[in-house]
């Protein structure tokens, strides 16, 4: 009998080849607070240390920094709406 | 009939079924209510509430997501059940296909019950036979008995090793699923004789996580994996004759298989039916018999896998086949009646009639079947409704 199943993780299937469009975040006015991550639907972007990442104030920097996995980003600019700050740009992928 | 380790209750058709569940021992149960399901449902929410049934109980907010839950729970590993009728399992259709493709044997019960519109509560086979290319196996029943006893045969069929395929257990609204009956109800030990524990041997496991039902490309296993359901579906026939048969050693009710077959021996006018209207045809089909007239009955049990071997032998030595469908499929003909001209092409020249009736719960009385078997007898061919009303 056969039974649709993957034994491969999904982790192989890189979706980021999809995209036409990426967001670039601009850390210089990121808040850091971590909408984009939340709202991202393919678990895309990652929370990592920020701490000697460039940041609007010096309070920020307490805070973990959003950085997009391009290897599974299809594009969707979900995370470029959602953004308080309007601090991710959705650039094509040629330039 | 021999009735071995049983108690004799009177219950209506629905509750046999919910005995039928309780004694499969399911572990989960998820369903919206409609009517005439709706008193299965509400029998086993109450047999949750009073822990007369070891399982978990969820309500959804639809038909669709009662059919999306169990699939979780049975990819999990637990035996499940979901009831349903008319519009409820049309709402159902697309999750019908995922349960099927990802090889899950859950039961269902399907109170047949027409489809609007006009709104219609009653008995007829549109919204089953509207679900004939599921990958389901499918199942109707004449009596509150062969129900309950239908759905626990079904964890048997489907859960088997060389099946793996859903069930779909029939049985007509109100005529059965609100009706009084004498059921014999098993001991729970000779269920579990029968009935062993639900082992999935591909359940979702955290040790080992899979992607599931996942993707594939023209050139992947896609279409592999359909001519397997395919495969299963016929080999599944032969399942279904040897639980039937340790079904009746065990628990002493012999269902026989795939088809019924009463009075066909020498019969010059054989009329198919399937679900309570062939109990009618039975019936007439003896009074004609007492009468000089050689009239049978083929009761079609499965529909799914359809037993076209069965039916070309059955009938070999008739004249004239006759078949009542209780759906009809517009601009075609009725469904069965096509099945049956398909199973018998270039194999037999007998002439088939098809007799669409009991549409919408419109009553099929003894004098319908009468008018049937002398419209084959006068050579009648193609599609005929029946008892239907001159002035409209």
């Amino acid at each position: 009998m056969l039974v649709p199943l993957a034994e491969t993780s999904s982790r192989a299937n890189h979706t980021g080849l999809w995209r036409t469009l990426k967001p670039v975040i601009d850390y210089s006015s990121c808040i850091r607070c971590e909408i984009c991550w939340k709202f991202c639907p393919d678990n895309a972007i990652n929370l990592e240390d920020g701490r000697t990442t460039p940041a609007p104030n010096q309070k920020v920097t307490a805070f973990s920094i959003p950085v997009i996995d391009y290897d599974y980003c299809k594009g969707c600019g979900i995370c470029a709406n959602e953004c308080p700050e309007k601090c991710i740009e959705m650039k094509f992928e040629e330039e | 009939m021999r009735e071995i380790g049983s108690k004799t209750s009177i219950m209506t058709g629905n509750e046999a079924v919910a005995e039928g569940v309780r004694l499969s021992k399911v572990g989960f149960i998820s369903a919206y209510p409609i009517t005439p399901q709706t008193t299965i449902v509400e029998k086993l929410a109450e047999m949750v509430a009073n822990r007369e049934i070891s399982a978990r109980y969820v309500e959804v907010e639809s038909e669709h997501s009662a059919m999306a839950a169990v699939f979780a729970s049975e990819i999990a590993g637990v035996r499940s059940y979901t009831a349903t009728s008319s519009q409820g399992l049309l709402y159902m259709h697309e999750m019908l296909h995922w349960v099927a493709g990802q090889r899950l044997p859950i039961v269902m019960s399907v109170v047949n019950r027409a489809i609007g519109p006009p709104w219609n509560i009653w008995s007829d086979q549109s919204d089953s036979m509207n679900q004939k290319d599921t990958g389901w196996i499918q199942v109707y029943s004449e009596s509150n008995q062969e129900a309950m006893d239908t759905l626990i045969m079904g964890y048997r069929i489907a859960e088997d090793s060389g099946v793996m395929l859903p069930f779909m257990s029939m049985e007509d609204a109100f005529i059965l699923s609100h009706t009084s009956e004498q059921v014999a109800i098993p001991d729970q030990e000779l269920v579990d004789e029968f009935l062993p524990e639900f082992r999935l041997g591909f359940k979702v496991d955290s040790d080992r996580p899979m992607g599931y039902g996942s993707y594939s490309t023209p050139d992947g296993p896609f279409m592999e994996l359909k001519k397997d359901m395919m495969e299963s579906m016929w080999k599944s026939a032969n399942v279904i004759k040897k639980v039937t048969r340790e079904f009746s050693e065990i628990l002493g009710r012999d269902y026989g298989g795939l088809i019924e077959e009463y009075m066909t021996e020498g019969a010059e006018y054989i009329l198919i039916a399937s679900g309570t209207v062939a109990s009618t045809a039975k019936y007439v089909a003896g009074k004609l018999r007492a009468d000089g007239r050689k009239v049978g009955i083929i009761r079609i049990r499965y529909f799914r896998p359809f037993p076209a071997e069965d039916i070309v032998r059955a009938t070999k030595d008739a004249a004239h086949i006759g078949v009542i469908d209780r759906s009809v499929s517009f601009g075609s003909g009725g469904t069965v009646f096509n099945e049956i001209r398909a199973a018998l092409y270039g194999r037999s020249d007998i002439p088939v009639t098809g007799f669409v009736a009991g549409i919408g719960g419109r009553d099929v009385r003894e004098e319908d079947i009468e008018e049937m078997i002398n419209l084959m007898a006068a050579g009648k061919e193609g599609t005929v409704f029946i008892n239907t009303r001159g002035d409209q």
